[in-house]
């Protein structure tokens, strides 16, 4: 009983994180239709600067608390700046290209982060482990489990129900649905399309930040960061289908779970499950478990 | 089949380097062996990126050939350099004989991205068995030539070069043959190559055995020429995705394009590493965005161009 909460728990707190950071990829490709590779090194700016100021406001003798609000700001910045550098900068000028081109482009500006990183950052890794040290633990049906990673699930929870009601409830959500659907029908309907996609970028990649920067005080923030984060979210993407919000939180339940019972029953297996079941679906669903429904266009 | 210019400049050129290479420092040859190495992987991405597939996954391939010899030098101790070559090549070229079957039936992302899932499978499985040598990977032992062990790098140098002539020019006839010459012809309209009477997915599949097998044998000879093997620096994604980036980097126009694309990459590597240890990947990266953008047809666009003008 306690392994298997144990495994529950685990499982879902490793689907959260990876939620917040597949939605961010989800929703970029949905609107865009860009697989985009430099989302590993969002999350890895969101979780090196969200360390780096709890750390020196932490010395600065500031309350803990205020992790909090850097984590968010972290997100918020790394978001702003980064998405409007790169989608205004780069991306911009390949919309024309090959999908599989732009891909490329991606990894290319993700190996250009990555050493920025390091530039900026070094080698040494970082620990901000004010915000956990805060919220103290509790214990729960014999287990105690610490109160930031459930957390986690909570501010999931919240992108998710975000997410959820953006896209049903505003009329941005219409907005984004029609230059989804159809784009050329959407200018000509006069939405200001590029300006839509470079929204869509920054929020993807503030989500991206976010997933780094509110992981960033369970783990040492050390290089490298991203470059597991990302392919885990594309199997992520995969899984649940590209393009769909609740394609993603499945996915992230199916890999985060099962990854969780991999840890715990047969380490030897933890990341050839993931690997084997987005390969699987790949397979048989290519186009995912729930990938939302092709317009058909007359 | 050797008398078009392609061919000969190989020949001529292989001859040349072999040449060369008996006077030429040790460092250069070791760049060249790793670059050669690397190339003739480069040359069966070649024949799928004309194709229109890019795979975002072939370390797969020349992680299966690169411990390919090592299991057989540790659990059989076989040193026997075209034993071994022979092994990764025809293990990985099985491998993807198999896995066509499946892969011939996607395009786009989707091709990218299976095969991406099935590398990163293989990582999994080696970075986590503690008996295929986990993330440390393993050493391998020096390789014989006929029983007879060199004592200086160059008779293996001489080898990588000679199989990577003999790959260029197998290459290069394949394809003017029929079945070669389905490559932009699938890209811009795959219906019309099926009314003009061939079957697609029969040619992308072996493409894509091509791919496979050329893939294997750059494993084998990269661990060789560098002794050992790890899944980081030859499973994981970023290889696939280095592997892609010197495809680019090297334009489709020529099966020579490869070998000169792998040595641009290693001077480059090596410059970039040397210049700022941290900042290797930035500078890689940074070429890799400059190529898209400014040069889409890669270097050898470059090369073409010249000789047109010369003509």
């Amino acid at each position: 009983m306690e392994t298997f909460l144990t495994i529950l728990l685990d499982g879902l707190q490793f689907s959260s994180y990876l939620f917040i950071v597949s939605a961010g990829l989800t929703i970029i490709f949905g609107v865009m239709k860009i697989l985009n590779v430099c989302h590993g090194s969002f999350y890895a700016w969101g979780a090196y600067t969200a360390a780096f100021f709890i750390g020196k406001f932490s010395d600065m003798g500031m309350p803990d608390a205020v992790g909090f609000l850097i984590i968010v700001a972290a997100a918020i910045a790394v978001g702003v700046v980064l998405g409007f550098i790169i989608e205004q900068g780069i991306l911009k000028y390949m919309y024309q290209r090959d999908e599989v081109l732009i891909v490329l482009a991606t990894f290319g500006l993700f190996l250009v982060l990555e050493d920025i990183i390091l530039i900026a950052f070094g080698t040494d890794p970082y620990f901000a482990y004010q915000p956990m040290a805060l919220l103290d633990s509790v214990e729960m049906g014999g287990i105690i489990r610490d109160v930031y990673g459930l957390s986690l699930i909570g501010v999931a929870t919240m992108v998710a129900v975000g997410c959820w009601f953006l896209l049903n409830k505003t009329k941005w959500g219409v907005i984004l649905k029609a230059v989804i659907f159809d784009r050329e029908m959407g200018i000509s309907m006069g939405i200001n399309v590029p300006f839509v996609y470079t929204l869509t970028f920054i929020g993807g990649a503030i989500l991206g930040g976010l997933g780094g920067a509110y992981i960033a005080p369970t783990i040492s923030v050390a290089p490298g960061l991203g470059t597991e984060v990302i392919v885990l979210s594309f199997a992520v993407v995969v899984v649940g289908g590209m393009g769909s919000i609740a394609g993603a939180a499945i996915g992230s339940l199916i890999i985060g779970i099962l990854r969780a019972l991999a840890v715990h029953e047969l380490p030897q297996v933890e990341l050839f499950v993931v690997f084997a079941v987005m390969a699987i679906v790949l397979v048989f669903r290519p186009e995912g478990l729930f990938a939302p429904a092709k317009p058909r266009k007359i | 089949m050797l008398r078009d210019t392609t061919s000969k400049v190989v020949l001529f050129g292989g001859i040349a380097i072999i040449l060369l290479g008996a006077m030429m420092p040790n460092w250069i040859v070791n760049q060249l062996m790793f670059g050669f190495s690397r190339a003739l992987a480069i040359l069966g991405l070649l024949v799928l990126w004309r194709t229109g597939l890019v795979s975002f996954g072939h370390a797969f391939y020349f992680g299966l050939g690169a411990y390919t010899v090592a299991i057989v030098d540790i659990q059989l101790g076989v040193t026997d350099v075209f034993i071994r070559l022979l092994g990764g090549a025809m293990i990985a070229g099985f491998a993807g004989f198999v896995i066509g079957f499946i892969m011939r039936n996607y395009r786009d992302i989707f091709f990218a991205m299976l095969n991406t899932a099935i590398s990163m499978v293989l990582y999994g499985i080696i970075v986590k068995t503690e008996s295929l040598g986990s993330t440390d990977g393993f050493a391998i032992s020096l390789p014989t030539i006929f029983g007879i062990a060199p004592e200086t790098k160059y008779p293996l140098f001489v080898i990588i070069t000679m199989i990577a002539m003999i790959s260029a020019l197998a290459v290069n006839f394949y394809l003017k043959t029929t079945v070669g010459r389905l490559t932009t012809p699938i890209r811009d309209n795959e219906i019309r190559v099926e009314y003009l009477g061939f079957s697609v997915a029969h040619a992308i599949h072996l493409k894509y055995t091509i791919s496979a097998v050329l893939a294997g044998g750059a494993g084998a000879l990269m661990a060789m020429s560098l002794g050992q093997v790890d899944p980081d620096s030859m499973i994981n994604w970023t290889v696939s995705g280095e592997l892609v980036f010197i495809t680019i980097l090297s334009g489709p126009g020529n099966v020579i394009a490869p070998f000169i694309g792998s040595l641009v990459f290693e001077v480059l590597r090596t410059y970039a590493f040397e210049l700022a240890p941290q900042a290797w990947q930035l500078i890689v990266g940074a070429t890799f965005l400059t190529i898209i953008f400014f040069l889409p047809g890669g270097i050898w666009s470059l090369i073409a161009k010249l000789g047109r003008k010369n003509s």
